[in-house]
């Protein structure tokens, strides 16, 4: 545990400002670059670091993979099922419009909402599965071998 | 050709040197690993061209100024860069990262199967199972065909 | 642009959803499987999938069969501005033949699955099947050039994932997959490249409405490298012949459920693509004027049907021969787009759903064998026909259909490519086809020799298949049949779309009145 004081210490510090700013990217998206490809990334990012500086058994303990991949899932299906409310409103996928008819400006508002906060979510889960993927498999040498 | 021809294209001689690097290195090299790599420099290439193509001259970030109701302000005035190319590559850019992550993956898997990622070595160990295979079921004809 | 309000708005129904729900219904299964995890649900789901995407895309077939086509808009923004869903006759025709080999393969997939891929990964190895769905049907329906693109990649990440399972039989899954995923993606890359040239040049993405801004663009330097690129870039997934090197490896080590999809759909959508772009996006008159035909395509679809048969021919294996036999029977299709006539692109179009499910019953026949004899070489597949009369009677009629014998589905397409022949009065080339076809004979001979003519091998399962793959063979086999007797419904829907394709623009194009027509009359 004594090990790499500096680096943990500094995780700690880090791993929540980097999860307030992803959320900064997410909702900001509306008024400046952002949004959810970059904010999933960096919201993934905070979990790597964590994973990187204290093992990946403990960053599993605190995102287990089998919420990973559910988290994948939902997001498709949260951006899809913007779409289908859509055309059950009477209008086409995703015309986020529908959403407000009476001001369509609204309603895009509202549905690229939802829209990027599904995107948010599967590139988050995505990231991390690829990192507990790959981070995951046994290595064939040990650290001695080399 | 001349001096201004060769600037005025400068982003097209950039494309074409790094999608030939990348090409060549795909092509050349017989480590996995480094034929990923060659793979991403060859895609970065193209997406070097679409963002270079959305550049208009004296264009500015394509967001319409809003007054201080937020009702859009439009000024004809300005000029603004190409947004869609940009958008087209960040698409491009998703499918890049999920062909590396899914290269890299098999990439694993084989290097735990056949204990190399060399490319040499590895088609040493097929044509070995295909003449074994070959030795086995007979016929003399074909194998690795 | 954002602030424009549609004051009068009819509600859309079900039918005018029609073209999207096809994309709609297997892409949101896919998270489904995963969201739910269960293996007993996740076959059920693809299934009930597969089976509503038949179901629309008959509907879309018989809605357009007229000729007319049906156009929806996403996210209600009009083309070409927005990404645009376009069926007609041409790729209504490819759509029904997607979803009626995913249709007719699931239950198949079923056992075999079960038997060549280890349990922990059916719920993922379902959600990518229906991914890999999702993408060629969208390559397939979308009128967006860039859209193509995309939607090719998601069918092609699903396939390299597909094409690994299988190492859990053989490790050379893992490299065929490995080789595929980087000349599919060289590919792709090239093809998006192609894209970027013509975007530079046109502005639009909508295909439509590149076509028209096209016209008269032939001499310009860009449009030829995005032709080149595109046509290059496309041939490597259409596996046109010296592209074709993914192709055996891929298809061989490749579990039988997925290599009987591929088969019979992946090199058929990235076909149509090709066709689509040569004939509509940039118009017959310039690829006429390209002499690609004649000078490159041609010659290697000819050189495709004799090498990849010859090699057919030699091997030892039942799966990597059907797997040449591909190859060559591609040079089939490609030589109907090199003669540049009605009846070629219709021999062409016949002979990609022929040959779909030509190939459906030989690889579900594979498959079959695979699961009592353990491998498909010939000497362990000795006498299988015997003990397994249903099955090989299947693999007969396959392989009949596969040489273009009277009376099975084989022969009408290359009757219609024969007949495209005299029409342009190429009698050398009528008989170059009865030729290569004869090559046919003597690879599905060898099967034949090896299912019936020797003892079974003692190792392999002396019993028929289990029912539920016997009988979506069967279903494939008798359709090989039907229409191979009953030929008004293809060659009408192959002939319609054909017509459609060779008028150019034309056939897709009256592209803001027609569609802002349309729109109105909803």
């Amino acid at each position: 545990m004594q090990h790499h004081l500096i680096l943990r210490v500094i995780t700690k510090l880090l791993v929540g400002m980097i999860i307030l700013f992803a959320f900064y990217v997410q909702f900001h998206g509306d008024f400046s670059p952002g949004g959810g490809f970059q904010a999933g990334v960096i919201m993934a990012v905070a979990f790597i670091l964590y994973g990187l500086v204290f093992g990946l058994e403990k960053v599993q303990g605190v995102f287990p993979p089998w919420i990973v991949h559910k988290l994948v899932a939902l997001g498709v299906l949260l951006y899809a099922g913007v779409g289908v409310l859509n055309m059950l409103l009477g209008y086409e996928f995703l015309h986020y419009g529908s959403l407000d008819p009476h001001h369509m400006s609204h309603g895009q508002h509202t549905g690229i909402i939802w829209i990027e906060a599904g995107v948010g979510i599967t590139v988050t889960g995505v990231m991390i599965a690829i990192y507990y993927a790959f981070a995951g498999r046994p290595p064939r040498l040990g650290d001695d071998d080399w | 050709m001349t001096l201004e021809f060769f600037l005025g294209h400068v982003n097209y001689w950039l494309f074409i040197i790094l999608m030939m690097t990348g090409f060549y290195i795909v092509v050349s090299r017989g480590n996995y690993v480094k034929k990923i790599v060659g793979l991403n420099i060859f895609q970065v290439a193209v997406f070097m061209l679409y963002i270079s193509i959305g550049k208009v001259t004296g264009g500015t970030a394509p967001i319409f100024p809003t007054d201080s109701q937020g009702k859009i302000k439009v000024d004809p005035d300005i000029v603004y860069s190409n947004p869609l190319p940009h958008v087209l590559i960040l698409t491009a850019i998703v499918v890049g990262i999920a062909t590396t992550s899914l290269g890299l993956a098999l990439i694993v898997r084989i290097r735990e199967e056949y204990n190399s990622i060399e490319e040499d070595d590895i088609l040493e160990i097929e044509a070995a199972m295909a003449h074994a295979e070959n030795e086995e079921h007979g016929s003399a004809m074909g194998g690795r065909a | 642009m954002a602030t424009a309000t549609e004051v009068h708005h009819t509600a859309l129904t079900l039918t005018d959803h029609l073209p999207i729900l096809q994309i709609l219904i297997p892409f949101c299964t896919a998270p489904l499987i995963v969201f739910f995890g269960s293996r007993s649900l996740a076959w059920p789901m693809a299934f009930i999938s597969s089976l509503l995407s038949l179901i629309i895309a008959t509907t879309l077939l018989v809605s357009v069969s007229d000729g007319s086509y049906i156009s929806y808009h996403l996210g209600g923004w009009a083309p070409p501005v927005g990404i645009e869903y376009r069926v007609d006759a041409a790729n209504a025709f490819v759509l029904f033949l997607i979803a009626a080999t995913a249709t007719v393969v699931m239950p198949f997939a079923l056992k075999s699955v079960a038997h060549e891929i280890p349990k922990r990964n059916h719920t993922l190895f379902y959600a990518c099947f229906m991914l890999c769905i999702t993408g060629l049907m969208g390559v397939v329906i979308t009128g967006d050039a860039f859209n193509v693109f995309v939607f090719l990649e998601i069918s092609s990440l699903s396939t390299y994932v597909l094409v690994s399972q299988g190492s859990h039989r053989d490790k050379r899954a893992l490299t065929a997959a490995y080789d595929y995923l980087i000349m599919g993606t060289i590919g792709a890359t090239f093809f998006v490249i192609g894209i970027g040239f013509l975007y530079m040049t046109t502005g639009t993405l909508n295909m439509a409405d590149m076509a028209d801004r096209l016209q008269g663009q032939g001499d310009n330097r860009t449009v030829q490298a995005a032709f080149a690129f595109i046509v290059v870039g496309m041939g490597l997934k259409v596996a046109m012949y010296p592209l074709h090197l993914w192709l055996p490896a891929a298809y061989n080590y490749a579990p039988s459920a997925v290599t009987t999809f591929l088969a019979a759909t992946a090199t058929k959508a990235a076909i149509y693509v090709i066709i689509r772009f040569m004939f509509t996006v940039f118009q017959p008159d310039f690829v006429f004027d390209t002499h690609i035909l004649i000078w490159i395509i041609g010659p290697l679809a000819l050189l495709a049907m004799f090498a990849a048969s010859l090699i057919a021919i030699f091997q030892t294996n039942f799966k990597r021969m059907l797997a040449y036999s591909s190859i060559a029977q591609i040079g089939y299709m490609m030589l109907g787009v090199a003669m540049f006539s009605t009846t070629g692109l219709t021999a062409t179009m016949v002979h990609l759903f022929n040959h779909g499910i030509t190939k459906a019953v030989l690889f579900m026949g594979v498959g079959a064998l695979m699961l009592r004899a353990g491998t498909t070489f010939y000497d362990r597949i000795a006498g299988m026909g015997r003990v397994m009369p249903l099955t090989g009677a299947a693999i007969v009629i396959g392989g009949l259909s596969l040489i273009g014998v009277p009376g099975t589905a084989g022969f009408i397409s290359k009757w219609v490519l024969v007949q495209a022949a005299f029409e342009q009065d190429l009698w050398w080339l009528a008989l170059i086809i009865v030729a290569s076809s004869l090559l046919a004979v003597i690879y599905v001979w060898r099967v034949v020799e090896a299912l019936y003519l020797q003892e079974p091998h003692p190792d392999a399962i002396h019993k028929e298949a289990p029912m539920l793959m016997v009988a979506p063979m069967w279903v494939a086999a008798i359709a090989c049949l039907y229409f191979g007797l009953d030929t008004r419904f293809i060659l009408d829907a192959a002939a319609t779309a054909a017509e459609g394709l060779m008028a150019g623009s034309a056939g897709m194009a009256e592209i803001s009145t027609a569609a802002a027509a349309a729109a109105t009359d909803h």
